[in-house]
This record gives C-alpha cells, sequence and structure tokens, in this order.
C-alpha cells in the first residue's frame, strides 16, 4: 500500500519553478528520502504533502486522503519535524509537548501516557522541566521529533533532521529515526543534503535536482547501477582522450584538477590505466558513493556546505529573541 | 471541542510567556508611570483642566497607552514565530486558522489587560497619597474601565495580528507599528481635551477610534465625557468586530 501519491505535483514562483511535475510513490512502513542540494525543492515538497502549501498545479494523495480536498484530515494523520527549531524556548520540554497533545486534541490521560513515552524515546525524560533554551541543539531536535510522534502519525516528515547538528548528534538521531521506522512502523520521509544520511538511513530515496526527481531506487541499487568502481586521479596534463578509448571505462568525470573513472573491476584495470597516463600525482580507488551518483546524473556534486548556515546556529540565533 | 482546546493551547503559550519574561512586565509598568509623574507633573505644574490636576487629567490616556502599545506590539511576537518554524508547528496542528487567530487575540489581550489592571492599581495608590486627586474608583467604574480595555485592547491585538501577519522582519514591523501607534495615541485625546479643537484637527481625533476609548474611560472615571459613554462603548465594539474579521482573514490568507 502506498502512503502517499503524488500526481503531477508542481509548485510555481514567479519565475522560478520549485517542484516541477513530481510523480512519487512512497509505501507503507519506508524510509524515504528526498535528496538534493539547497534549493532542490525538497522542502517545497514537503509543505505541499503537509498542506501548509497549496500548489500551484497536481495534487497528492497522503494516507488515502487529497491533500487540497481533504487537508484536516491529512494533518490529523501526519507528524512533522521542521528544518528550522519549532519549538518555544521560554517554555520547558515538557510544556511544549503538552501544547502539543492540546492543539492535536488528545484527552488527557493519552496525552500523559504519550509524553512519557516519548521522552523516553528520545531519552529526555530527566530534563522535561528545563527550559528548552537551556537543551542543546541536538536536544531540542529530539525534542521536537518526540513531538512529532506524540500523535501517533502513519506518516513521519523529517525535514533535514540533522542539520547543522554536531557528528555525535546526528548518530544518536540517525539511531532514533531507525528504532522509530522498527518498533512504531510507521513511514519516514525524510528530507536531507547529507548523501551519507540518506544512504544510512533510507530503504529508499529519489535524487532531486530543480524540483525533478533525477533518479529513484534504494541507495545500494543507486550505486550499483553506476556500473563499477571509482578512480580518482590526480595529475598534472592528464590526457582524457586516452582514458575515454579504453573498453572498461564507463565514464569519465573531470572535477577540477581531477579526474573521476568509473571502471568495472578496478583493482584488475588499475595498472593498464597508469600505464596508459603516465606520471600521476595521486590515485584513489573506492567503491561508488551516493555523491558518485548525484556527480552522475546532474553532472556536478552536490556542496556539503549549507548557504543558509547550520540549524543549531540558526537555533542559537533564534534564541531568546521575545 | 477540539477547536476550544486548541485555543486554550495557544492562550498557555502566550500567558507562560508572560509570566516568564519579567522585564517586558516591569518595563510596561515603568514607563506609564513616567508619562504620569514627569509629562504629567511637568506640564501639571503650568495647565489643568476643569478643577482637575493635569496628571489625573492624562491617567485614562496612559492606561490607553499602555493597551495600545502593548497589545499592538504583540503582533511582533508572531513574526518571531514565522522565523523560527513555531508557526507552522501550529498551523501543520488540526486546527482550523481562525482558531489561531482567536486564540492568539485572547493570550494578547490577557498580557495587555493584566498590564492595564497593575497600572489600576498604581493608580490606586497614586489616588491615596494625593498624586492623582478626584479619580472615581469604585466596583463599578473599575468594571466599566477594565470592559473598555479589554474590548479596546482584542482590537488593537488583532491590528498588530493583521500588521504581524503580513510582515517578514521584526524591524520591518517595528517601523510599521511605531508609524500607526503613535499617531492614534497623540490623536485620541489621551494629553489634551477634544472639546473646541482648531478645526483641522478635530476630524482626525473624530475618526480615530481610540479617542472613544479614550473618553468612555475618562468619563467614568473623572467625570463629563465628550460623548455619551454608551456611544463610546458601542464605537469600541464595532471598531473591535472589524478589526477581529479583517483579522480572521488574514490569518487564513497568511503565508508561510
Amino acid at each position: 500500500m502506498n502512503v502517499i501519491e503524488t500526481k503531477n505535483l508542481t509548485k510555481r514562483y514567479k519565475e522560478l519553478t520549485a517542484v516541477d511535475n513530481l510523480n512519487l510513490e512512497i509505501k507503507e512502513g519506508e524510509i524515504f528520502g528526498l535528496l538534493g542540494p539547497n534549493g532542490a525543492g525538497k522542502t517545497t515538497t514537503l509543505l505541499m504533502l503537509t498542506t501548509l502549501k497549496h500548489p500551484t498545479s497536481g495534487t497528492a494523495k497522503v494516507n488515502n486522503f487529497d491533500i487540497i480536498k481533504q487537508p484536516d484530515k491529512v494533518r490529523k494523520s501526519i507528524g512533522i519535524v521542521f528544518q528550522d527549531p519549532s519549538s518555544d524556548d521560554i517554555l520547558t520540554g515538557y510544556e511544549n509537548l503538552k501544547l502539543h497533545g492540546w492543539l492535536y486534541d488528545m484527552p488527557d490521560d493519552l496525552k500523559e501516557r504519550r509524553i512519557k513515552e516519548v521522552l523516553e524515546l528520545v531519552d529526555l525524560t530527566d530534563r522535561k522541566n528545563d527550559l528548552v533554551k537551556k537543551y542543546s541543539g541536538g536536544m531540542r531536535r529530539r525534542l521536537e521529533i518526540a513531538r512529532g510522534l506524540m500523535h501517533h502519525p502513519k506518516v513521519l516528515f523529517l525535514d533535514e533532521p540533522t542539520l547543522g547538528l554536531d557528528p555525535q548528534s546526528r548518530e544518536y538521531i540517525w539511531n532514533y529515526i531507525e528504532k522509530l521506522a522498527k518498533e512504531e512502523k510507521i513511514s519516514i520521509i525524510i528530507t536531507t543534503h547529507y548523501m551519507d544520511e540518506a544512504d544510512k538511513l533510507c530503504d529508499r530515496l529519489a535524487i532531486i535536482d530543480h524540483g525533478k526527481i533525477v533518479v529513484l531506487g534504494s541507495p545500494a541499487k543507486l550505486k550499483k547501477d553506476l556500473g563499477g568502481d571509482i578512480i580518482r586521479l590526480k595529475a598534472k596534463n592528464l590526457d582524457i582522450e586516452v582514458l575515454k578509448k579504453l573498453k572498461y571505462v564507463k565514464k569519465v568525470d573531470k572535477c577540477d584538477s581531477e579526474v573521476c573513472l568509473t571502471i568495472k573491476d578496478a583493482n584488475r584495470h588499475l595498472q593498464e590505466i597508469l600505464r596508459r597516463v603516465g606520471k600521476v600525482d595521486s590515485v584513489e580507488i573506492r567503491s561508488p558513493t551516493l555523491d558518485d551518483v548525484f556527480l552522475h546524473y546532474t553532472g556536478r556534486a552536490i556542496r556539503e556546505d549549507s548557504p543558509e548556515g547550520g540549524w543549531a546556529e540558526r537555533a542559537m540565533h533564534m534564541r531568546s529573541n521575545r | 471541542m477540539s477547536e476550544l482546546k486548541g485555543i486554550y493551547a495557544l492562550w498557555y503559550r502566550e500567558f507562560k510567556v508572560f509570566l516568564r519574561e519579567r522585564s517586558r512586565i516591569i518595563s510596561s509598568i515603568v514607563n506609564p508611570i513616567l508619562w504620569l509623574l514627569v509629562i504629567g507633573g511637568g506640564l501639571g505644574s503650568a495647565v489643568s483642566f476643569g478643577g482637575i490636576n493635569y496628571q489625573t487629567f492624562i491617567f485614562p490616556g496612559i492606561l490607553i497607552q499602555t493597551a495600545l502599545f502593548s497589545s499592538v506590539f504583540f503582533g511582533v511576537y508572531i513574526v518571531w514565530d514565522k522565523k523560527i518554524d513555531f508557526l507552522k508547528e501550529v498551523l501543520v496542528a488540526p486546527m482550523s486558522r481562525t482558531s489561531v487567530f482567536v486564540g492568539k487575540v485572547i493570550g494578547g489581550s490577557t498580557d495587555t489587560v493584566l498590564q492595564t489592571s497593575i497600572l489600576l492599581v498604581i493608580g490606586y495608590i497614586f489616588l491615596s497619597n494625593g498624586i492623582l486627586t478626584g479619580l472615581n474608583f469604585n466596583a463599578f467604574s473599575i468594571i466599566v474601565t477594565l470592559a473598555f480595555l479589554l474590548v479596546t485592547t482584542a482590537g488593537m491585538v488583532s491590528v498588530g495580528l493583521i500588521i504581524g501577519s503580513q510582515m517578514e522582519s521584526p524591524e520591518g514591523f517595528q517601523l510599521i507599528g511605531s508609524f500607526l501607534i503613535f499617531p492614534l495615541f497623540f490623536l485620541s485625546g489621551a494629553l489634551f481635551p477634544i472639546k473646541n479643537l482648531p478645526s483641522w484637527l478635530s476630524p482626525f481625533v473624530l475618526l480615530n477610534p481610540i479617542t472613544y476609548a479614550v473618553d468612555g474611560i475618562r468619563g467614568i472615571l473623572i467625570g463629563s465625557p465628550a460623548f455619551n459613554i454608551a456611544l463610546d462603548f458601542t464605537v469600541m465594539i464595532m471598531f473591535t468586530t472589524i478589526m477581529i474579521l479583517i483579522g480572521t482573514y488574514a490569518f487564513k490568507k497568511m503565508k508561510i
């Protein structure tokens, strides 16, 4: 069964088409990733699926409810953790959760039980009575994930769940997401521009660029489809044409002063390649990553640095502005 | 039922935050006292109207001033909520935008009415030690005053939220807010009697809804209102109703 089906979902702003005729099916119980650089249209897609933005054309079904005709039912059945901090930092963690319970019309006893449950799930039980402004970026993120789960949504949306967090917090949050998918049996849709995150978490993912799906599949399959290993050569005056003539070289990409070759059985052919190209400064052989997949399909590298600034950094910035 | 719980949630949040932000409460009290003592005392040494001292004359105006500033600038918090994603968290909940607006209005009005109530207490203290004279404080006049303050506040919180719903930056809000509040305050008769004004000034004062709020409160606390107090109240009710309707519409159309 599909929890999400989009039909030519499109969002156009004056000059820019943020989401361009998106057709997507997401299955029950899977962790699905929308992977792409900043500005690719991931967040816009999420905001349309969660009824916060109205599509210019096309529509989508979430849990079998139409996002345009039945927005209330859609909203009742989903949870979302936004990209920017969305808890009130002058309230305690517990109060933020209580607020959420009221907003979702939960009966009091159920609300209290769920608060206890989700606080335990994200290990914040002993910090629940601290003001959120005393939390670290990672803790605040975990609180918001807990909150997104409180009303037991069938689908949980996570918009850049680890943007700007330190490696330890990221690892922590990844573990929670995996635990959730396994224990709560909910479908999770993640947007991210971190390749490693998508690779680690997602059952399937769609690489999105300029509002369109470039390619879709499981991380393993996407990497396998590249058809071999990657050899990275660094050298002055490298003769690309010679390389292109070799039968087992599938693809040659030039990035800066380096050349990336996609090659079947790299170990076996390395010697010959080195002989052909002559003197090189450095050589690297590795299995393909999602970075290579992205490069392969779009012709550019995804940039990990975010021009918007890190999530935690913005959380600090937004702090106590009231 | 579900909508009521949501409204309660929004009110709860505003109220908690209000109680925790002591600096907000303190500044909202210190400013009016400065106005009463410095402007009132300074000008009062030179002018008086109809046999009451100037501090006393402007006391109703200062109550309204506090209500005006505090309630309009309450709208800036929605701009902050927009800057982080708190507003999205509220809007993605299964409650109507009308309820979101109503919850915000009740939350903002509570803050403001509490601030003006503290001022009323201070007024009572000043009255008993002679700084203010001739204020007519009794249960009935206090209730009427609070009714005026509540209606005015609800209308002006709506105005603040309407502006806030359209703005992207807090700085922009400050600008528009000040641009609006100062004329409303100065043209309301808070600081001077509105009888016998120059003919070019009079229409502006009469068109200003705040004029009627000041007149109503002055009428009940001091006496001799320029209009009928019932008329003052009717004007304020109408003004606030219209602002709430516009606000509801603005929230429905609000882009995020």
